[in-house]
């Protein structure tokens, strides 16, 4: 599938001076139809809202949809560069979409731009120049969550995550700053759904508190599940279960439940204000986490554009390395292996006007970088 | 392991098993009855959780939701019969493999089309939500105490339609001779849109009832009509009591493996390594029952003919 | 209407062709898609050795696909990381070599499907097609917790495997690699159909009583004949894993089996060059027709239940003048 949309005709490229350099070719490759769309259709919406408001006519995307299949995003991929001729990859979701293109693109000189994914590998001995993560490494937000239950009193959690490499990714990530050892540890079944049995040995033990990480509809069913056992222990997770996406079908479940994001609607700074109101205003919904992802990709890459020309690589890189953006979470900058550093967030499950949405109480941990950074040779 | 938690699991594998009775049921009569094999079984399980979510989200009632799933699944059924599975009865399986994966792909995509890509919302009812006390001092779900007796209610009730009423006599003669029903003068066409019906409509019941504690989204329907052919498989294809058999024992290997596996590992090797291998091993467990099963009874266990 | 001999003819040369079309058009991708579709067209001719000839239904053949694919994605991932595959009880390092790891693909799925056959075969019909997808099933679970080798993440392989004399790596090479292997197999495909063992395999697809009559054995038949589709299909797996360098659970997903026999309907069921056409038809609509629509698989979805109910024999069916594919 091939959507161009060339950015509209505006006074304001002139005025950033991006008209002088040679246009920028962006393919977004990302997952629009299946199952997981949802996140996929909010990067996408969050990226071409920046690029509308920006109107910079050197800016051209090229979308196209992965299906969520490892060989449909390499073939993709590969079609980009070697047709498209693009200059800027940036889209994919899942980390098993992105280890399976990502380290191709680099190696052909491609920049990476990642909206969501961010495996250890990438953070790590496998970083690479041009790859640039504008979401986390996979790990931040279960070491917020980790972090805030230490800070909490917690200390004898239980924890569970699906038995695949984020998962465990995840349960790592929450036992780096956690302090005291887990009440219990399941991996459960990636796709799994009905939690009756892990609920059954959560009640057995003697835990303080639940730790899960179960993105999709995987986390809607295990709340659900959870809150109508009777189990009463206080629950924290990452942000991917309580985003504003599937918040909805989980209802009353979820709240209440303290999740940790490096964004949320109500972060106060004119940047996330503008955000929040345009978006709504675009496409009658509320952003997600992904959408404000997408969001700052787009504006890290015009930050750039007005700096350097795309085909001097290296001072392209520079200039996206400065990460000289107004980003909707306030601080950003980039650690030397390229992802984040930034403050990550306490938030909580609340109901506004019979719209279930998150608010912001505490920061977890402020510039925050990731514990493979140290690995990484740049 | 306590004497509780043991029992409170069986009591969720007997509640797992139960609903993939009511997929089971319906995807074993109409093979029976008419030699189909249809892919499309889950989509009509997703159909019965969407039909039931949009009118929970309409009415708040979650008895109207589940007769909205069970009309829903059942006019999809019936429609599905007469514009498309009508033509296959003649056909291999091959065709019938392809179409029905066709209309998968229609199905998933068309309600995605019209409900959109995030999941819907339906929960239990309030009156039915909450646990309750059990002797011996089990705390468990009342919802899923429901969805226990629900399950063998229909089940009962199936039994009683196969073995005693007319349309039973028609369907059991339909599984054993086909051409002797036709020329018995039973309207042969009409018999099979209702046992597909029906059949549509026990599937569309399950998605609706399991769909109040899980998630209502596309896709929802393909796992668990995997799991029931392997109940089909192990319970013998066309019967009733196989697959209430086969289901339950599913269910039971299905929730007891995930838990004792890792448990019995850490017996033998380091806690980290027996979680993660014997969570491996136990997503493997019902298949590795169905090869058993296989080896000692090719044609399952209550299948009279393969 | 042509003959059928005349439409193999065509699709065969069309496919040797592309490289040039490629290169006038400068659209190189065009070769990628084409190797796509050889890979899977040699797939698909896999499984209608037992689908086609053997009149077996599988729906688990992504078993062999992925099987095909790990081999390929475990020996090159040892080799780029210089650690041995296993040590005990004797040392087998990973490997670079197309050729070496082409023949462990065949091994291992031929093995794979004796395994899977011999269970499986003891039924018939439906059972057997609901036992090979449950079996899909438990290899694709077992392949998304195997966290040794990436789980769900899969394997990358950063640089695609070496064949002597050729630079792989360039698109047109690979593409007629895996073109002459495709040849072969369909070389191969069509001397099997007239073989003894063709005949005999045949004729037990149609009557089995007959052929037991005649003192051979059905069983053994089917199984032989769907432990050659399993090899066949593993070493399309470890080429698909080579073209995306990639290889994931995803190859193992029932999806996957579903393609499989997709293609071989939509070319026609029991003909030679059916995969082949078939896959040419569906990359080329996976490809366009996304274009039309975010929904666009609900167009497969209506397309393949035309095909099925109208037009029967497939496409070679619909273009040919030999209508039936059994004579």
């Amino acid at each position: 599938m091939l959507k161009s949309l060339a950015a509209a005709v505006s006074g304001l490229a002139l005025l950033t001076g991006a008209a002088i350099a040679d246009p920028v070719k962006v393919g977004m490759i990302t997952t629009l139809s299946g199952g997981g769309a949802g996140l996929g259709i909010d990067v996408r919406d969050g990226f071409m809202l920046a690029v509308k408001q920006a109107g910079n006519e050197d800016l051209e995307v090229v979308i196209e949809d992965d299906q969520r299949k490892p060989d449909v995003a390499v073939q993709l991929a590969d079609e980009m560069i070697q047709s498209e001729k693009v200059d800027v990859l940036t889209g994919i979701i899942w980390s098993n979409l992105a280890m399976a293109v990502v380290p191709a693109a680099t190696a052909q000189g491609k920049f990476y731009l990642s909206p969501n994914a961010g495996p250890s590998q990438l953070a790590g001995k496998g970083c690479h120049p041009n790859y640039f993560n504008v979401a986390w490494q996979n790990d931040n937000l279960h070491e917020a969550a980790g972090a805030y239950a230490k800070e909490t009193g917690y200390n004898n959690s239980f924890i569970l995550a699906p038995n695949y490499p984020a998962g465990k990714d995840a349960l790592t990530g929450y036992k780096r700053f956690y302090d005291g050892e887990p009440a219990g540890e399941i991996y459960t079944k990636l796709g799994q759904t009905d939690y009756a049995a892990e609920l059954a040995q959560i009640r057995a033990s003697d835990a303080d508190s639940i730790f899960f990480f179960l993105p999709g509809g995987m986390g809607i069913s295990f709340l659900k599940q959870l809150a109508d056992s009777g189990i009463d222990l206080p629950v924290v997770g990452p942000a991917f279960s309580f985003d504003q996406g599937i918040l909805q079908a989980v209802g009353d479940a979820a709240l209440g439940v303290k999740n940790t994001s490096q964004w949320n609607k109500d972060i106060d700074n004119p940047a996330n204000k503008a955000f929040v109101e345009s978006f709504k205003a675009e496409y009658g919904r509320l952003p997600s986490l992904y959408a404000s992802q997408g969001f700052d990709t787009a504006n890290l890459l015009l930050s750039a554009m007005s700096k350097a020309d795309v085909k001097d690589a290296d001072a392209f890189r520079a200039a996206l390395k400065e990460a000289d953006f107004n980003s909707t979470r306030g601080n950003f900058a980039f650690g030397n292996n390229h992802h984040p550093v930034q403050d990550i967030f306490v938030r909580e499950v609340i109901k506004e006007d019979d719209v279930y949405t998150n608010k912001i109480i505490a920061t977890a941990m402020s510039d925050h970088a990731d514990a493979y950074a140290a690995e990484c040779n740049m | 392991m306590s004497l509780v938690l043991i029992a409170e699991q069986v009591l969720n594998g007997l509640q797992f098993g139960v609903m993939l009775f009511l997929m089971a049921a319906g995807l074993s009569l109409i093979f029976g009855v008419m030699g189909l094999i249809n892919l499309a079984h889950g989509s009509l399980y997703m159909i019965g959780a969407f039909c039931a979510a949009a009118v929970a989200g309409a009415t708040g009632s979650f008895v109207l939701a589940l007769m909205a799933a069970l009309a829903g699944a059942a006019v999809a059924g019936a429609l599905v019969e007469v514009l498309v599975i009508r033509r296959l009865y003649n056909k291999d399986h091959l065709d019938q493999v392809l179409a029905t994966f066709a209309l998968i792909l229609i199905f998933s995509e068309g309600t995605r089309w019209l409900f959109g890509s995030f999941p819907l919302y339906l929960n239990v009812p309030d009156i039915l939500s909450g646990p309750v006390t059990l002797p011996g001092g089990i705390q468990y779900p009342l919802y899923r105490l429901v969805l226990i007796g629900a399950g063998l209610a229909v089940a009962g009730g199936l039994f009683w339609l196969i073995s005693k009423t007319r349309i039973g006599i028609q369907i059991r003669a339909g599984e054993n001779d086909r051409e002797m029903i036709a020329a018995l003068g039973v309207d042969i066409g009409r018999l099979y849109t209702l046992v597909f019906a029906l059949g549509a409509a026990l599937a569309g019941l399950a998605g609706a009832l399991v769909g109040a504690i899980q998630s209502v989204q596309v896709g929802m329907g393909e796992p668990v009509l995997i799991l029931a052919f392997v109940v089909i498989v192990i319970g013998g294809i066309g019967s009733i009591k196989g697959a209430f058999l086969g289901a339950l024992l599913v269910g039971l290997t299905n929730t007891l493996g995930g838990i004792f596996l890792p448990e019995a590992l850490k017996l033998m090797i380091e806690p980290a390594a027996a979680t993660s291998i014997g969570a491996s091993l136990a997503s493997m467990a019902i298949y590795i029952l169905m090869a058993v099963v296989l080896v000692l009874k090719p044609t399952g266990l209550f299948g009279a003919r393969a | 209407m042509m003959q059928e001999r005349t439409l193999n003819a065509l699709v065969l040369a069309g496919l040797i062709a592309i490289p040039l079309f490629a290169y006038v058009t400068d659209e190189p991708f065009t070769i990628t898609l084409a190797t796509r579709t050889v890979i899977l067209a040699m797939a698909a001719v896999g499984l209608n050795i037992a689908l086609g000839l053997g009149g077996l239904v599988s729906l688990g053949h992504a078993v062999f696909f992925g099987l095909g694919g790990y081999a390929m994605g475990l020996l090159a991932y040892h080799a780029q990381t210089y650690t041995p595959l296993m040590e005990v009880p004797f040392l087998i390092e990973g490997t670079k070599s197309m050729p070496v790891i082409w023949l462990v693909a065949v091994i291992v799925s031929a093995f794979a499907a004796l395994i899977i056959g011999y269970l499986s075969l003891r039924t018939s019909g439906g059972y057997f097609i609901m036992i090979t997808l449950a079996f899909g099933q438990m290899f694709f679970f077992f392949a998304i917790s195997w966290s040794a080798y990436g789980g769900e993440d899969g394997l990358s392989i950063y640089v695609r495997n070496g064949f002597p004399g050729l630079n792989t790596l360039d698109p047109i090479q690979f593409y007629a690699i895996c073109l002459t292997l495709l040849a072969i197999v369909l070389w191969f495909a069509s001397r099997l159909a007239c073989s003894p063992f063709g005949l005999a395999l045949n004729a037990a697809r149609q009557s089995p009583d007959r052929v037991r009559a005649m003192g051979l054995d059905p069983f053994r038949l089917r199984l032989v004949a769907f432990v050659v589709s399993g090899a066949i299909t593993g070493l399309a797996g470890a080429l698909f894993a080579d073209l995306n360098r990639f290889v994931s659970p995803a190859m193992f997903s029932w999806q996957m089996s579903g393609e499989i026999m997709i293609l071989i309907i939509l070319g026609g069921t029991g003909r030679l060059y059916g995969p082949v056409l078939g896959a040419i038809v569906f990359v080329t609509l996976e490809h366009t027709l996304g274009d039309i629509s975010d929904y666009w698989l609900i167009f497969l979805g209506l397309l393949l239940l035309a095909v099925v109910l109208f037009a029967k024999g497939g496409l070679i069916g619909a273009l040919s003048s030999r209508r039936t594919a059994h004579g």
